[in-house]
């Protein structure tokens, strides 16, 4: 029995450039866009590819934190502002940290499934680059419990929370492998984003991208047990998607086969307060994907394209085993054989994931969907892995915090 | 009293000047790392320099450097600061230690700021004059085992104390431009120097960690005694050259050869226009006074002085004019002395000279780019063999140079300024950001 008692549909899927270091028209000093313009592009961009964007009935917009990034709320006010017939229509701003862009998705899913709405704009946005990265570090620090954890804490706080899983990882399971394991990562990260001409390391030449990867260290300046290379990129960017039932595609007049059926979806909350049960495991990871399989009645082996949230080259490789494609603690092993490159058993991250295209954070869940959908349907440009007409399916997990807030969904190509 | 104690209350004088202002930070630093482990103690950093305007500027700068520093050092700060409850965020520590920092800072016009002085950073004009006036009126304020550490990059640290009746308690402790960044003191001991003295200093150093490389009490001492006579060259060279491509194409091809060629970090007029042509000039003349040599003038420097060009920084930093014309600190135009104006370095101009000049020797890097590559020193070789090599210009000219240069660093070391070679390399290496030593094998 399907997990949704009638068809969901996402289509029309755009990314914005991933702005930042690494871009070349990226220049820390000069002015850029703002959030409104982000919204704006990511917006246009999915309703010049429907018919009539006037019969869009909801807007959702998933954003972190751009109330210090930007010092900007109401983020609701710039639906309008995408396109005029959106006037004094709904939309709604969800946050989740780092999940903010899946729970956009899931949040426009519901909309549709209330019968409120038959098409949804759904939108992701952040803006990183104006504050330097230690300052951005205390606004990203939000996605921990502030008052019982942030004083204690790293300067960087988060990466610091990765640091000290990549360590316990590598004292469970083994130093080198592991350190090669998230120099890979990088590696097939950097090489996915070089394919990808909106990705943030597009403009990337570095030879030896693996010797970056191992890079030594230095938690004098930074982390124990990460280097720079092991995080994702300080980004500014937005993805927009639409969802429509099937009456919804109608009314927007795009044809089934231009678009993909969302299938089943799991958001699962972990306690904020309370420590990760198990450092060398992404535990509520491992739940939403189980309960998305489970709804959707497939397993690991029927997916043909993977996106998971490596905000860290360590989480990759923890999100690989909480999706099931490698046992605990064999993950390491997983990427360093080549199985989640474009050839690989699992396409991981094609278009670079968040350590290649970029981590706008509030729009990464949204660009996820983007480009699982974009796979699905045969368009994802010189990204394209080969989709097996008898593994029609593609999943995502999104996580906020340190394995908190998690949304897994699952697509299928339509019929 | 040891060092610790002596930074407990300093005096920077001139401080608001480039010199002063970079010395200012470093001490600054050193002390309220001091402060954090003594907190009931009190540190105090008095900044005398003759301009309020100036000492307004350095406010900023002493804020903006503090900043820098504190952001540099989050993740260490952190932890300095963990038992105030109220500091959570990175922004808010970053404040606090700008706020603990501009707490150690006294700012004023006044000398007598300096009355309970025992360490005394002297940054001010190079005057000897100024100089030696400035000390008269300081000892009789400050207390008498306070010991002064003189920035003076050319007059003889004994013949100062001398004059000013200092009884051993200066050093020459010549830091580079900016202080903040480079690396390099050159520490002049004179033969009144005190023992206390010398070791203080040698410890400060360390704290600073910088690389201190001995010079001795002869007027220039290294840096400037190579740098004023490399300079000289390269103004003679010009002279022999201006008949055949007038004065701004000279120039065009020694300051290339030079930074191309020769591989430095910036050609050698674009290095005059930066330290200043004023400062050119007066630094020739001091060593010419207290050398006796009469060779230590030039008439391409007297003329530019005399139509008013003096090179030099703005207090922003930026390049002001000189021999070369600046946009952002790109070099675009070259003076004319005859015609009192710049002549633009377009493409014309450049396409003409360099084809005189000639090419680079296959697999040029430049020196931005061998600056960090492993394989620098073969590099460096096989750039200089193949020059050898060549039959252009280009080529000749900067094997002429490399020789010179060579041989200024050999004189430095036979006339007893510099104790050996390696010495004169660490100068030039370090204060100048050489790729390789004036005292070479290459050729």
């Amino acid at each position: 029995m399907p997990f949704f008692r009638k068809k969901i549909y996402a289509c029309a899927g755009y990314n914005t450039i991933a702005l930042g270091t690494g871009r070349k028209e990226f220049h820390p000093k000069k002015p850029r866009p703002g959030i409104e313009h982000y919204i704006k592009e990511a917006g246009l961009g999915a309703i010049e590819q429907i018919k009539n964007p006037e019969n869009i009935d909801e807007g959702v917009i998933g954003n972190f934190i751009a109330d210090r990034f930007c010092k900007q709320g109401n983020l609701g006010g710039f639906f309008p502002y995408v396109h005029q017939t959106f006037q004094y229509k709904p939309c709604i701003h969800v946050e989740g940290a780092c999940d903010s862009g899946g729970l956009a998705l899931v949040t426009s899913v519901k909309n549709i499934l209330s019968d409120l709405a038959d098409v949804v704009l759904c939108i992701g946005v952040e803006i990183q680059n104006t504050v330097k990265a230690l300052y951005g570090a205390d606004y990203l620090a939000a996605a921990g419990w502030f008052s019982g954890e942030r004083k204690n804490g790293h300067a960087y706080f988060f990466p610091d929370r990765f640091s000290q899983r990549a360590g316990a990882y590598m004292k469970k399971f083994g130093e080198t492998k592991t350190r090669e394991a998230m120099a890979q990562w990088f590696v097939n990260a950097i090489e996915n984003a070089r394919r990808n001409p909106k990705a943030q390391e597009y403009h990337n030449t570095v030879q030896d991208l693996f010797a970056l990867g191992m890079s030594k260290p230095n938690p004098r300046a930074f982390c124990e047990f990460l280097n720079v290379y092991d995080c994702s990129k300080v980004s500014d960017g937005a993805s927009a998607l639409i969802f429509a039932s099937e009456e919804g595609l109608k009314k927007i007049g795009v044809e089934k086969k231009d678009a993909i059926e969302v299938i089943a979806f799991a958001q699962v909350q972990d306690n904020l307060t309370k420590a990760p049960p198990e450092l060398t495991k992404l535990t509520t990871c491992e739940i939403a994907a189980k309960r998305a399989y489970e709804r959707a009645g497939i397993k690991p082996a029927d997916l043909s394209v993977l996106e998971v949230h490596d905000c860290f080259t360590i989480a990759g490789i923890m999100a690989i085993e909480a999706a099931g494609f490698a046992g605990y603690g064999e993950g390491a092993d997983f990427i360093k054989a080549g199985k989640t490159k474009l050839t690989g058993v699992i396409p991981t991250n094609t278009t670079g994931g968040l350590i290649g295209y970029g981590h706008p954070t509030g729009a990464t869940g949204v660009r996820q969907a983007v480009d699982v959908v974009h796979q699905l349907l045969n368009r994802a440009g010189d990204c394209q892995v080969k989709i097996d007409p008898a593994r029609p399916f593609g999943m995502l997990s999104s996580m906020g915090g340190d394995d908190k807030t998690v949304v897994a969904m699952i697509f299928r190509k339509s019929e | 009293m040891n060092l610790d104690e002596r930074l407990q209350s300093v005096a920077v004088i001139g401080a608001a000047g480039k010199m002063g202002s970079g010395i200012a930070v470093l001490i600054a630093q050193e002390m309220l790392r001091l402060k954090f482990s003594s907190p009931d103690k009190i540190f105090r950093l008095n900044l005398i320099d003759v301009s309020e305007k100036g000492l307004d500027g350095l406010r900023d700068y002493m804020k903006a450097q503090f900043v820098r520093a504190a952001e540099k050092s989050i993740v260490t700060l952190r932890s300095t600061y963990k038992d105030r409850a109220d500091l959570v965020e990175n922004a808010e520590v970053v404040d606090a230690y700008v706020n603990d920092g501009m707490k150690l800072l006294n700012f004023g016009t006044d000398l007598i700021l300096a009355k309970d002085c025992h360490l005394i950073f002297e940054a001010i004009i190079e005057d000897e004059k100024i100089k030696i006036k400035t000390y008269k009126q300081l000892k009789k304020i400050v207390p008498e085992d306070a010991f002064f550490l003189t920035n003076t990059s050319s007059i003889p640290i004994g013949y100062l104390d001398e004059k000013s009746d200092l009884d051993g308690r200066l050093i020459g402790y010549h830091f580079y431009n900016p202080p903040v960044v480079q690396k390099l003191v050159e520490v002049i001991s004179s033969k009144r120097t005190k023992e206390e003295l010398k070791n203080i200093a040698t410890e400060l150093g360390k704290r600073l960690r910088k690389i201190l490389v001995p010079a001795n009490d002869i007027s220039g001492f290294i840096g400037n005694g190579h740098f004023m006579r490399d300079g000289l060259f390269a103004l003679d060279e010009v002279l022999r050259l201006k008949g055949r491509f007038k004065l701004p194409g000279a120039v065009y091809i020694m300051n290339r050869v030079s930074q191309d060629f020769l591989l430095r970090p910036m050609g050698i007029f674009q290095l005059i226009d930066y330290v200043g042509i004023d400062v050119f000039q007066c630094i020739l003349k001091v060593m010419r006074t207290h050398l006796g040599d009469d060779s230590l003038k030039h008439k391409l420097i007297d003329k530019m002085m005399k139509n008013g060009i003096k090179g030099g920084q703005y207090p922003d930093g930026s390049q002001k004019d000189g021999f070369l014309k600046y946009d952002k600190n790109r070099p675009v135009g070259i003076y004319d002395l005859k015609k009192g104006e710049y002549v633009s370095i377009d493409d014309n101009f450049k396409k003409k000279l360099d084809k005189v000049i000639g090419p680079l020797p296959e697999g040029f890097a430049p020196w931005k780019a061998l600056l960090g590559d492993n394989k620098k020193e073969d590099k460096l070789r096989n750039h200089f063999s193949l020059l050898k090599k060549m039959d252009t210009m280009g080529a000749q000219l900067a094997l002429s140079y490399l020789k010179k240069t060579k041989e200024i660093a050999e004189n430095l070391v036979a006339q007893k300024v510099a104790d050996s070679g390696n010495d004169v390399n660490a100068v030039l290496t370090n204060g100048f950001y050489w790729l390789y030593g004036p005292i070479n094998d290459y050729i």
